[in-house]
């Protein structure tokens, strides 16, 4: 399993992606929106699943900044703020001309977890006075009218657990009907396909559906495809396919050994 | 008392939750509950924090199995906990050059992000990354064809497997083969989504469905004061 997974990593081994219904319904959540539209981004995960989710919150942050729309970043996991530094840093290095305060903007972590969700739907100061830098919301151009999430034109949740997208549609999505989209890790996504389309736009469940989302990009913007950091889901892909692989040609392997011990024992 | 005050507590702070989601009036009342419900959730951290001390520290003075483990804990806590609060290496806020610990508890070359960085972040995706390991024998052990369920089992994860990887459409549509558009529907990544959209859709509306009634009547249970459990034993 080691090699299975080391080598296509050390090859750098890509392989093409087909943009499947999932992966298009989450970009085309962010990219029919008119440019400049306001955008929550919410990141409740940590680094132990920052090899799943990452790649497809990074990708989030490219399309929402191709795009221009306005980004508002919070967390409701402790250690999920370090993850929207990230965010940040890609926004810095890829899109200097965005200016924070009136492109993006970090909200700091705040406990609490479902309780931060209802109180931001009725009022945003309630809960966040300033920003991660310490700025009042008033001073802030793209806060200053924001007067809570309900003025958001979209929600993107990347989720590990709990709280996160099942409290995202519980407390806000689906009480305000605002718009709402999860990246969330393969274990979770199973339970959030019933909530597609009235209460979710669409979800991206792990890797996999990041690298489509990622292709999705891809297409429709050519020239990111020359980022390789742009291309950090596909990249990922490869591992899995061969671990995949390996693992099913275990379980047939396993299953013949089965078969044949128990002819033996009945023989 | 000890369980009066916190029955009535919760029962209040229950219905008044309740009263705010339906009646705009109410409105209000709800978030100064949440607003308190915020201002006890740190409370709890340090009350959290306090237990897992206490905790250790019985072990340790215990010398139960396993206390030298407790003490890299402690040790840990403490080291983080002083990092942390004292913001270590961090610089003033620009904005407010004259206030110490004005500046970002986590700035890049602080204490903390050193630990952060160099120590947690290596930790957990270790952690996670093992997981891969037990899955896998997990998959080896579950996935045998023993009868028709865990067949139909290991079916249905040979296809999620695959139609997860390249591999679900490289099979019917590759150098060698081209597979017809009417058998389209055959191919892994497609038998993957129509697997997640019906089938997985809709056991899984009714495992939440189910959980849902569950839950509202655990609700009135405490709500009415029926179910104390939440009280603990004492």
């Amino acid at each position: 399993m080691l090699l299975a997974v080391a080598i296509p990593i050390l090859t750098k081994t890509v392989f093409p992606e087909v943009v499947s219904k999932q992966a298009k319904m989450v970009f085309d959540a962010i990219d029919d929106l008119p440019d400049g539209s306001r955008i929550l981004l919410s990141y409740d995960f940590d680094p132990a699943s920052q090899g799943e989710l990452l790649p497809m919150a990074q990708a989030f942050t490219r399309h929402c900044s191709i795009k221009g729309h306005k980004q508002y970043y919070m967390a409701l996991w402790p250690l999920g703020s370090p993850m929207v530094d990230l965010s940040i840093d890609t926004i810095k290095s890829e899109y200097p001309d965005m200016v924070r305060g009136e492109d993006y903007v970090k909200f700091d972590y705040k406990t609490g977890g479902e309780a931060v969700i209802r109180m931001i739907t009725q009022d945003l100061r309630g809960m966040f006075e300033l920003d991660s830098r310490g700025i009042s919301l008033d001073d802030i151009p793209m806060t200053k009218n924001v007067k809570n999430i309900q003025d958001m034109d979209l929600i993107i949740n990347v989720s590990a657990g709990d709280p996160g997208t099942k409290q995202w549609v519980q407390f806000a999505a689906t009480p305000f009907g605002i718009t709402t989209v999860s990246g969330c890790t393969g274990v979770q996504a199973p339970q959030m396909y019933p909530y597609i389309p009235e209460q979710l736009a669409g979800v991206l469940g792990a890797i996999k559906a990041a690298a489509e989302y990622e292709a999705a990009i891809d297409e429709a913007y050519p020239s990111i495809a020359d980022n390789p950091k742009a291309q950090e889901a596909k990249r990922r892909m490869g591992p899995q396919l061969v671990a995949h692989s390996l693992m099913i040609g275990l379980i047939l392997v396993g299953n013949w050994i089965f078969f044949m011990s128990r002819k033996r024992g009945q023989a | 008392m000890k369980r009066t005050v916190p029955l009535v507590i919760a029962i209040v702070a229950g219905f008044v939750l309740l009263i705010a989601n339906f009646i705009p009036y109410a409105e209000d009342w709800g978030l100064t509950a949440q607003e308190w419900f915020n201002i006890l959730a740190v409370g709890a951290m340090v009350l959290g924090g306090g237990n897992l001390i206490k905790l250790h520290l019985m072990k340790v003075s215990g010398q139960r199995k396993g206390w030298g483990y407790s003490v890299v804990t402690i040790v840990c806590f403490f080291g983080t906990l002083v990092i942390g609060m004292s913001k270590l290496g961090v610089h003033p806020n620009t904005l407010y050059p004259n206030y110490a610990w004005s500046g970002y508890y986590l700035e890049r070359g602080s204490g903390l992000w050193w630990i952060y960085q160099h120590m947690v972040v290596p930790l957990t995706s270790m952690m996670f990354a093992m997981l891969a390991f037990y899955v896998a024998t997990a998959a080896f052990r579950a996935f045998r064809a023993k009868n028709i369920e865990a067949t139909l089992l290991l079916v249905t994860a040979g296809i999620v497997l695959l139609g997860r990887t390249y591999a679900g459409v490289w099979f019917f549509d590759n150098g060698w083969w081209s597979c017809p558009d009417w058998l389209l529907w055959l191919r892994f990544d497609n038998l993957t989504v129509w697997i997640m959209d019906i089938p997985n859709t809709a056991g899984t509306r009714a495992i939440t469905i189910g959980i849902a009634l569950g839950v509202v009547a655990t609700s009135l249970r405490i709500l009415l004061g029926v179910d104390r459990s939440y009280l603990g034993q004492d």
